[in-house]
């Protein structure tokens, strides 16, 4: 894919319904020609509505949609060129899995060979070769989500947009679909803009993630730098599992900062969203970055904390400790050989690198 | 314990022995049982006031009994009688139809017998009281049974008339169908077309089956609308709209009836209105009710509920994602509503339809008070033939014709569009 061709592009986007509120408030966006890209927010943050403003089944209020350097503000839905994978599939009923295939070459009058021989591939390519004839009533919750990706992909679009498809999905099967909508996405190169609300989900599968909040983008990156190098206190609680210590900043020197958690606690950390001394301070740290029972001397930072709690997870350990006054710290123990026998209730050390500690904006209240 | 191989062949036990089967029909036998006790007052309350009823009603259009039961010996006498030999019964039939006319005529009894010959021959009511009335009171000598008939009316020298007599007779009877569809005996005891001017049901039928049809398809195209938009509101407002819809049938059937009456008049609402907006002329009011016009407005107006409910209750399990999905694969709204969204309600269109027909073949007071001559369908015929002609046994017919159609479509329907996909609410 040509790198940093951009594609689609969202110009100061705002959406109302009902003229008081603002649910997507001055949405900039960059979608570059093949890449996977997953609006990632919890529920009512604006995400499918940006995503049916694209689709053009919502109108924006303010701001433009550019595709291809072409405002599609008034451009209706079936002119757009579009595919789109629905939540609920949105396989229609009263047809079997090769007409929903072949219908939208058939409202492209596409001819009946060439239909049938692009129906075929699209089967093929989601692995349900010889269900052609099948109702969709008759297939499983994932053989309807292939036919739907399958009919979204067939007529190839410009662009392809999902909305959640893989919520009705249960784990295994969940799992197992994200791989084969990447490798997909791989094979054939279309730009896939992908709505969920599922972290891990977005993770796995994207190229670059913008996380929603509040009708606002957070934080627009690769899945590795928004896991590892959160801009904010909503993302670092939102990816992944986290552990946050609030504080206040007594000592802010450029990259690096001191903070001064509850309790007296005197922590290490950098510096990426604070506002100087004096400032309240959220400091974020993944728990598997925790050491227990750190070698002497080895990290900065260093506390007791008392066990809670213990949950097995088969692979690792999860554990709850109540570490300078929060009884929410979590460390995850790798099951590995010789890993630390920890039981509840026993006082253990807790430390971690000062470059692990990432200190951050405080939530307002 | 150890695990033994199943053979193939031989039937799944239970534990101790038992075929499996035989153990699921007992399990399942009280099941049965009691379902069957729960609908069993149900059940008998319908065999007792309907089933039986009806079945003895329908019976009733070939049943004839009056006649071969009153008349034994004179309808005896006529089965070696060819009306189409063109001459008049012999002497016996006459001996043996003045005896009995005689002795029914004592017993208060042959009011019955001139009242169903009179069903196939005009006048003869007044014809035979008389007659029996003359024979009861003593025969003249010296003549002979024939002439004593002719001495009393010239109608018994028509082959015409025993011919009918004889038909009468049959038990049980084609008869009543005849009449139903039209048909007739003629002397020769054939069946052929009734007279030009006495050919009403055929028509009658083809009149009601239209105007059935024609009902449903102006409530088919009046609630598509109204459903639609009832599916897609919010649940507060639908709920509020249905109550509406509903509200009709909270109200007695009679008065909406006559209600129509009222705006429909010609010096009634509607009329008024136009005449006041200046629309029609004080001379020109339009005839709207005591016609066909009547019948139809009044009709679509009280069966248009059958049609909206079921439409509705499929248009709401419609997805909404249907629709926008077929635009995102680049259908335009209107191509996206026949191809997806249409084909989803033929459901709703099927149950509604059929409902509605079914129930306007069959309408009977909203014709008979706002239908006047013109707008009477064949319910009012059977009405016509159960309370004043008297004449069940044509009621019945009519009836089992307009039952047989009925199931005639309903089994057409499910042919074409399969019962078990229709949806009523």
């Amino acid at each position: 894919m040509s790198e940093q061709e951009v594609f689609v592009q969202f110009k100061d986007v705002q959406k109302s319904y009902d003229g008081e509120t603002l649910v997507v408030k001055s949405f900039n966006l960059d979608i570059y020609r093949g890449e996977f890209l997953t609006m990632l927010g919890p529920s009512g943050s604006g995400k499918t509505t940006c995503l049916m403003m694209l689709a053009g089944f919502e109108a924006t209020t303010h701001g433009d949609i550019i595709l291809e350097g072409r405002s599609i503000n008034n451009l209706p839905p079936h002119r757009r060129d579009i595919g789109m994978v629905f939540q609920n599939y949105a396989l229609f009923p009263h047809m079997t899995v090769f007409e929903n295939i072949a219908y939208p070459l058939e409202m492209r009058k596409v001819g009946k060979d060439e239909t049938a021989r692009r129906v075929a591939g699209a089967l093929d390519m989601v692995q349900l070769g010889g269900f052609g004839h099948r109702r969709p009533g008759q297939l499983s919750g994932g053989q309807q989500q292939r036919v739907a990706v399958a009919r979204a992909l067939v007529f190839e679009p410009k662009i392809v947009l999902m909305d959640e498809p893989l919520g009705a999905l249960d784990r295994q099967l969940r799992e197992q679909m994200q791989y084969e909508i990447r490798h997909i996405h791989e094979s054939i190169g279309v730009t896939v803009v992908y709505v969920t609300h599922d972290q891990g989900e977005a993770l796995t599968m994207s190229n670059r993630i913008a996380v929603f909040n509040d009708g606002v983008v957070q934080q627009l990156a690769s899945p590795d730098k928004l896991y590892q190098e959160p801009a904010n206190a909503f993302v670092a609680q939102f990816i992944g599992e986290n552990n946050a210590l609030s504080g206040k900043v007594i000592e802010h020197d450029g990259a690096r900062c001191t903070v001064e958690a509850e309790g007296g606690h005197i922590v290490q950390a950098v510096a990426i969203n604070v506002d100087g001394t004096g400032s309240r301070t959220t400091i974020s740290l993944r728990p598997e970055r925790v050491i227990i029972n750190p070698p002497e001397g080895s990290v900065p930072n260093l506390f007791d904390g008392r066990v809670e709690e213990l949950i097995f997870h088969g692979d690792h350990l999860r554990t709850r400790l109540n570490v300078c006054g929060h009884d929410d710290f979590i460390v995850k123990v790798p099951n590995s050989a010789g890993h630390v026998d920890i039981h509840t209730g026993d006082t253990v050390k807790v430390g971690w690198q000062s470059t692990d500690a990432r200190a951050l904006d405080a939530p307002e209240g | 314990m150890a695990v033994t191989a199943v053979d193939a062949a031989a039937p799944i036990t239970t534990a101790d022995g038992v075929p499996l089967k035989v153990s699921l029909a007992r399990t399942e036998r009280r099941k049965t049982v009691t379902a069957f006790l729960l609908v069993a007052p149900l059940l008998a309350f319908i065999l007792v006031t309907f089933v039986f009823p009806i079945g003895d009603m329908l019976l009733r259009s070939v049943q004839n009994p009056v006649v071969a039961n009153l008349l034994p010996r004179t309808i005896d006498a006529l089965e070696s009688w060819d009306p189409a030999s063109g001459e008049l019964p012999p002497e016996a039939v006459f001996a043996a139809a003045a005896e009995e006319f005689a002795r029914r005529h004592d017993e208060k009894l042959i009011g019955k017998i001139s009242g169903r010959i009179n069903y196939d021959l005009s006048g003869a009511k007044s014809m035979i009281k008389k007659t029996a009335r003359k024979f009861a009171r003593g025969q003249a000598d010296g003549v002979t049974a024939r002439e004593a008939f002719v001495n009393i009316d010239k109608r018994w020298e028509k082959v015409r008339t025993w011919a009918i007599i004889k038909q009468a007779g049959r038990d049980p009877t084609p008869a009543y169908y005849a009449n139903a569809v039209d048909r007739t005996y003629n002397e020769a005891g054939d069946v052929v077309a009734q007279p030009e001017n006495r050919q009403i049901y055929v028509k009658l039928f083809v009149r009601t089956l239209w105007v059935s049809l024609a009902i449903t398809v102006a409530c088919l195209l009046l609630a598509y609308p109204v459903s639609y938009i009832l599916s897609i509101v919010p649940t507060r407002i639908s709920n509020l709209l249905i109550i509406m819809v509903l509200l009709p049938f909270w109200t007695s059937l009679l008065v909406r009836t006559t209600s129509w009456i009222v705006l429909l008049q010609s010096q009634g609402v509607i009329n008024d209105l136009l005449v006041w907006t200046g629309a029609i002329d004080d001379e020109g009011r339009l005839s709207l009710v005591y016609n066909m016009t009547g019948t139809m407005i009044a009709m679509i107006q009280i069966l248009l509920p059958f049609m909206i409910l079921p439409l509705f209750s499929v248009m709401k399990t419609i997805s909404p994602y249907h629709i926008r999905a077929a635009k995102s694969l680049g259908a335009s709204p209107a191509k996206a509503f026949w191809t997806v969204y249409f084909p989803q309600t033929l459901p709703g269109i099927g149950a509604g339809s059929l409902l509605v027909f079914i129930l306007s073949v069959g309408y009977y007071i909203t014709p008979a008070l706002v239908g006047g001559r013109t707008g009477q369908l064949i319910s009012n015929m059977i009405a016509y033939h159960m309370q004043k002609s008297l004449n069940w046994g044509l009621a019945a017919a009519l009836g089992a014709i307009l039952l047989g159609g009925i199931l005639a479509l309903y089994w057409l329907y499910n042919r074409l569009v399969g019962i078990d996909k229709m949806k009523l609410g």
